[in-house]
């Protein structure tokens, strides 16, 4: 058995990570078909390539099945709420750069703080009887923030996939998710809240502080953590 | 005997007191409707209980406490007045500190009475108390949820005014910033201070979407217009309401100061005179009133049922700990789930699992 670097399987953030190894001397390549998730590393001997969903990945590192991962810092705080005795941040890798923002309509003029969307939640609960609804994937991070912000009366609702058109939807009355250009957020007429954000996120690479190693792994773990954590 | 054992059986025992006292006793399912406990308590309580869920009855939660289901099962039919005592698990999701126990036994004691509400606090007081006698060391604290709000709704402002600070009574650091912008000692955000000027107009490009209406914008902007010609809360009552938040003595040494308080803040007076005719009625059951502690926010940050008296019991050597007992008056909760009727009511409950790590035998 060998170090496991667990990586997010597919896509951009798949071929940044790549391109940020490489860069570092370590070749990490997807092994046979396109559609197949294994993986082959060149440059680091006892160095094994885990493909993973990236949502997985804070996971499998808390329970020790991954030695180091790539994922963002986003998952890492939604997903570990310990996550300080579970994982130990190694390098943010200058990539994936995001932040978890609140948005709302633009047309409510009367909203820009989280004061303006707590009066706001209060009124909408007064006129239509229920709780102003926020669409999200985020739940823990975005609970804290309002929970911090004093905001009551809302309601989140799970939203995996296209939150950003949750509002025209009437499914949500406002979201919290991650934009990186805020384009999205533009295209469906929302905007974001000036108190924020409630985190800012970029691709990190993480060391399990829970995963096991024989004193072979560690010398490999060491090797590849002093090769990667030079400057470029 | 194990741990978990030692715990049952000291339940029964505090259940059996609680019965010797005139308490029927009472059981509640363990899965409970999730929306009636969100409704009431919003989305913070996703944060404090286990939810669950199946497709035949939607979202359900792992019970967090009982005095809601006990209370839902009184207003459909209870006697009047009624004492109830029930022992069993509950469940709190625990996601910042793995020590705090996610399932514990809970035996509580509840009095559903009119005639006579100062004697009802004091016999819930005294029998907790008694259940808790071997134990040494122990601190009692009381509060009373009553005086704030009458305090705030005793205040010289408009009702949207007062509304917004009821509305975060339980949420201590929001209603001070609430307070500072009312009382003038933080300036208007820039944002809406271009809004009140009309510099922000709609964009042309921002169609109306979602469930809330253009009406509703236009209608808070209204409001914040009204809200911003609203002289400042200021002087002697802005004093005196945060002399009254800063309280913490013994009881007779409080009870001088809430009444000097009251010069400023007549509005607290009644609240005053039921916070004495609880004492009379504490000092009547036994319970040392000389001694006993009285904080002005003490229950601020609990659940939002208290409406009245408050009060728990703390192990002065082990903070660690959480409180062994807690308890208070919840007559509006009774309101919110009776469909029209309502009863006083009060209520306490002690943790049985607590008191074996205070060394209870």
């Amino acid at each position: 058995m060998g170090v496991k670097l667990g990586v997010p399987s597919k896509g951009r953030l798949m071929e940044k990570t790549f391109d940020w190894f490489e860069k570092r001397g370590i070749r990490l390549m997807r092994a046979g078909s396109e559609r197949e998730y294994s993986g082959a590393v060149e440059g680091m001997d006892g160095l094994d390539l885990v493909l993973l969903s990236a949502g997985e990945i804070p996971r499998e590192l808390a329970a020790g099945r991954i030695h180091l991962g790539v994922t963002g810092t986003d998952l890492i705080y939604e997903k570990l709420p310990l996550w300080q005795q579970q994982v130990e941040e190694m390098a943010p890798m200058g990539f994936g750069q995001a932040d978890l923002v609140l948005a709302v309509p633009k047309f409510w003029r009367d909203v820009d703080t989280l004061d303006d969307l707590d009066a706001a939640a209060a009124a909408f609960r007064r006129v239509h009887g229920d709780r102003l609804r926020i669409a999200t994937k985020y739940h823990r991070l975005v609970r804290e923030f309002l929970t911090e912000g004093g905001v009551a009366d809302y309601a989140l609702v799970d939203s995996q996939g296209a939150t950003e058109g949750t509002v025209k939807n009437e499914t949500a009355e406002a979201i919290a998710d991650i934009t990186s250009t805020g384009e999205t957020l533009k295209a469906n007429h929302l905007k974001v809240l000036s108190d924020g954000p409630i985190l800012r996120s970029q691709a990190t690479l993480w060391r399990s502080r829970v995963a096991d190693c024989t004193n072979a792994e560690r010398l490999v773990l060491n090797d590849c953590l002093d090769r990667v954590l030079d400057p470029v | 005997m194990g741990w978990r054992a030692a715990e049952l059986a000291r339940a029964a025992r505090l259940k059996a007191l609680f019965e010797t006292a005139g308490a029927k006793p009472v059981e509640t399912s363990v899965l409970q409707p999730a929306d009636l406990l969100l409704d009431l308590y919003g989305e913070d309580m996703r944060a404090r209980a286990y939810v669950t869920w199946d497709a035949l009855r939607g979202e359900l939660m792992l019970r967090p406490d009982f005095t809601v289901p006990v209370v839902q099962m009184h207003m459909e039919g209870g006697a009047d007045p009624a004492r109830y005592t029930y022992s069993g698990e509950v469940f709190r999701r625990q996601e910042q500190d793995p020590s705090r126990a996610n399932e514990y036994v809970q035996v509580g004691y509840e009095v559903f009475d009119r005639v006579n509400p100062a004697a009802a606090d004091a016999e819930v007081f005294a029998l907790i108390a008694h259940g808790l006698s071997e134990l040494s060391g122990l601190r009692a604290v009381t509060g009373d949820i009553g005086i704030l709000t009458a305090a705030v709704e005793g205040l010289e402002t408009s009702s949207a005014r007062k509304a917004a600070l009821m509305r975060h009574l339980w949420r201590p650091r929001r209603f001070r910033a609430l307070l500072d912008r009312y009382s003038g000692k933080t300036p208007m955000p820039p944002s809406r201070t271009a809004l009140l000027q009309a510099a922000t107009t709609v964009p042309a490009t921002a169609p109306e979407i979602g469930r809330r209406q253009l009406v509703e914008v236009e209608s808070r902007i209204e409001t914040l217009k009204i809200d911003s010609a609203t002289p400042p809360i200021g002087g002697a009552a802005l004093s005196a309401l945060n002399a009254l938040l800063a309280v913490r003595e013994t009881m007779p040494f409080a009870m001088e100061q809430l009444r000097d308080i009251a010069i400023d803040l007549p509005a607290i007076s009644p609240a005053l005179d039921r916070l004495e005719a609880r004492v009379a009625a504490l000092r009547t059951r036994g319970v040392d009133v000389d001694r006993l502690e009285f904080e002005a926010s003490y229950g601020r940050t609990s659940m939002e049922y208290y409406d009245g008296f408050v009060f728990g019991f703390v192990a002065e050597a082990r903070p660690d700990l959480p409180p062994v007992a807690t308890g208070g008056r919840y007559d509006a909760l009774t309101r919110r789930l009776g469909q029209g009727a309502e009863i006083p009511a009060v209520g306490g409950v002690i943790r049985p699992g607590v008191m074996l790590e205070l060394g209870a035998v």
